[in-house]
């Protein structure tokens, strides 16, 4: 292979990823923007205006002309919207702590845990995804409702005497969400601990560091990569989360998902769906550039 | 000062240590030396905390410390793969073991300060370990060890990851520091040579317990055992018995050789007879001389090496300095030689 080659072929290889960036984000980005600032319509598609060539340069004109903030401006009229975000980004922020507290102990085990031992335990974590997510969640279901498992067991203990009701609760919601997001938690954490050299642990003890001492200033710094990776792979879509709410939750306070799909799919509404899609891009977007940020600065210490 | 009393260690079926005893007096430079798994690490963690004796006990000034967690003990290390910490900057890690003594803002800087410029490492304080070059992580790790003041040094192969040229200088380094200091040290390492430019005394390990302790020069002229002489430096080794007149050791295939016979060896008894191939001369002049045929040339620039197949299908090496300006080594392969040296360079051992 010349050098020319080899430059084309590397060249190809950063670009591919900005390709399908480009095919799979920007571009459903674009569409889902350009439905945000139309009108609903009953007709095929469900929104004006469309954009006609035939007209050629007048036709763009009269395109862009009709465009409207009108679905921005009912966004942010009604506060069932903002209350709505609000509740996604406090059941995310919530369980993600949840996550991270339940998450740590069991990655920082297993990574503790006899090497030959390790294999097998990352297998657990990945187990429960061998089933489907519905599936699962729907268990759930079984395991929360009034005659369900949670109840019987409880009732049985003496620790209730009715039955509680657990579905239809923010409390069902946190519980879905927590285990079925363990595993997004978990993982980063393991990988980031069990890099750790032990010599480091030993280091700080030589130092004059009691064990417990040694973990809050060694382990847990050197770990913060696999927190924040971990905490964003959770809190992202956990904002987005439509499933879970959807069948754990109660129908009183929607987060935005549920919202996102009664207008879309119930009020046939796809400008403003769109636009509730555009806002809670615009949601996600910043801890995602918090977390750029920290990761560039890390990188450009290690480079100087 | 620190005093092993019969200490012990297995892991598993395998004696790491091993019914070992050894004292190290204050201010002594001591370098525990064998090959990669004689258990000369495990008796260097026993002393810094990270491993407790199975048997025996560990003295600190007469204070039994066996039991003492590591972080309570006036004993610091030097890691081997440094261990010094990502997170925290140059002036952090040296200053990491001064903050858990609680010591005042003030004194912790002054030390930070002090220390730095011990290692030669001024202004690099603000660093990540990551941004250094090997050779001054090396002396991160160094001043972050001795930032506490501790009573006793360790240096776990202190210079495994340095480079030939920067691994001698660094010796010197540590040399110099040391008279400076006045501290005990213990190091270990696998590098003979290391060993011999650094320490007062040598503990010789092979198998969990000490073969021979000593000066370098007495580990190296004077080793007891067939496995000391040949585990440092290179030596022929030639098996015989003790001569019937008790002059030197008679051999099948070389006849008698002259060397000085230990009082308490009997006339007949199965001994080897060592020579060090640096005392063995290509001329005819010596107590012994023994023919042969040039079968290798190694060429080292400061000194050349001959293996020298020689009678009774043995192979003797020779080791001549090159002391004059020439174009390569004097004797070519096939040069029918013959090697020659003094009674005394040999020594008699047991097989």
């Amino acid at each position: 292979m010349s050098a020319g080659d080899q430059q084309r072929g590397g060249r190809l290889t950063v670009a591919l990823p900005y390709l399908w960036l480009l095919a799979f984000f920007l571009v459903p980005f674009v569409i889902v923007l350009r439905i945000s600032v139309s009108e609903t319509v009953i007709a095929q598609p469900p929104y004006l205006p469309v954009l006609d060539w035939s007209q050629g340069l007048s036709g763009f004109y009269d395109f862009a002309s009709a465009l409207t903030l009108e679905t921005y401006r009912l966004l942010a009229s009604d506060t069932i919207y903002l209350l709505s975000y609000l509740k996604s980004v406090q059941v995310a922020a919530l369980s993600t702590l949840m996550l991270l507290a339940l998450g740590f102990p069991m990655a920082y085990a297993m990574a503790r845990a006899p090497r030959r031992l390790q294999p097998v335990l990352v297998l657990l974590v990945i187990l429960p995804f061998w089933t489907s997510f519905l599936i699962r969640i729907y268990a759930w279901i079984n395991i929360l409702q009034r005659d369900g498992l949670l109840n019987d067991v409880l009732m049985a203990l003496g620790i209730i005497s009715q039955p509680a009701a657990w579905l239809a609760s923010d409390t069902a919601i946190y519980i879905g969400v927590v285990y079925s997001y363990l595993p997004f938690m978990v993982l980063p954490l393991y990988a980031a601990l069990e890099k750790q050299d032990e010599s480091f642990l030993e280091a700080a003890a030589d130092l004059g560091c009691p064990r417990w001492r040694a973990f809050w200033l060694v382990t847990v710094p050197l770990a913060m990569r696999g927190v924040f990776a971990g905490c964003l792979l959770c809190f992202i879509p956990v904002v987005g989360e439509f499933v879970i709410p959807d069948l754990l939750g109660s129908s009183e306070s929607l987060m935005i998902g549920q919202t996102l799909w009664t207008e879309f799919f119930g009020n046939k509404d796809w400008p403003l769906a769109s636009a509730l899609a555009v806002v809670l891009l615009m949601v996600l977007v910043v801890p995602l550039m918090i977390y750029e940020r920290l990761q560039q600065r890390e990188l450009d210490g290690a480079r100087r | 000062m620190v005093r092993f009393d019969r200490v012990g260690r297995r892991f598993g079926s395998v004696a790491a240590v091993d019914d070992l005893s050894l004292d190290i007096a204050a201010n002594e430079f001591v370098a525990l030396l064998g090959p990669s798994g004689c258990g000369k690490t495990t008796l260097l963690r026993m002393l810094a905390g990270f491993e407790t004796p199975d048997t025996g006990r560990v003295l600190l000034d007469g204070k039994d410390i066996s039991a003492v967690p590591p972080y309570r003990r006036p004993v610091n290390m030097m890691f081997q793969s440094y261990a010094l910490f990502p997170h925290l900057t140059v002036a952090g890690n040296i200053a990491f073991g001064l903050k858990r003594e609680g010591l005042p803002r003030g004194e912790i800087e002054t030390r930070v300060a002090e220390m730095l410029a011990l290692a030669r490492l001024t202004g690099l304080g603000e660093r990540k370990p990551d941004q250094l070059s090997g050779g001054q992580r090396q002396r991160v790790a160094l001043a972050r060890s001795l930032a506490k003041r501790p009573r006793v040094l360790l240096l776990d192969e202190p210079m495994a990851a340095l480079d030939r040229k920067l691994r001698e200088e660094t010796q010197f380094e540590l040399m110099e520091l040391r008279r400076r200091l006045g501290l005990t040290f213990v190091i270990v390492t696998h590098d003979q040579e290391e060993a011999m430019v650094m320490a007062d005394r040598i503990a010789l390990m092979d198998k969990g317990r000490i073969v021979q302790t000593g000066a370098p020069a007495e580990i190296y002229e004077r080793p007891r055992t067939r496995w000391a002489a040949q585990f440092i430096g290179d030596i022929n080794i030639i098996e015989g018995r003790v001569a019937a007149d008790g002059s030197g050791v008679a051999t099948d295939a070389l006849g008698l050789l002259r060397a000085p016979v230990p009082a308490g060896l009997k006339p007949g008894d199965a001994v080897v007879l060592a020579v060090r191939p640096e005392k063995i001369a290509l001329a005819t002049s010596g107590d012994n001389n023994v023919a042969g045929t040039v079968s290798e040339v190694g060429y080292r620039g400061d000194k050349s090496l001959y293996k020298v197949a020689v009678a009774g299908g043995l192979s003797m090496k020779a080791a001549v300095a090159n002391a004059v300006r020439a174009g390569g080594p004097a004797m070519g392969l096939n040069d029918r030689v013959t090697l020659s040296w003094p009674a005394d360079a040999g020594l008699v051992l047991p097989p």
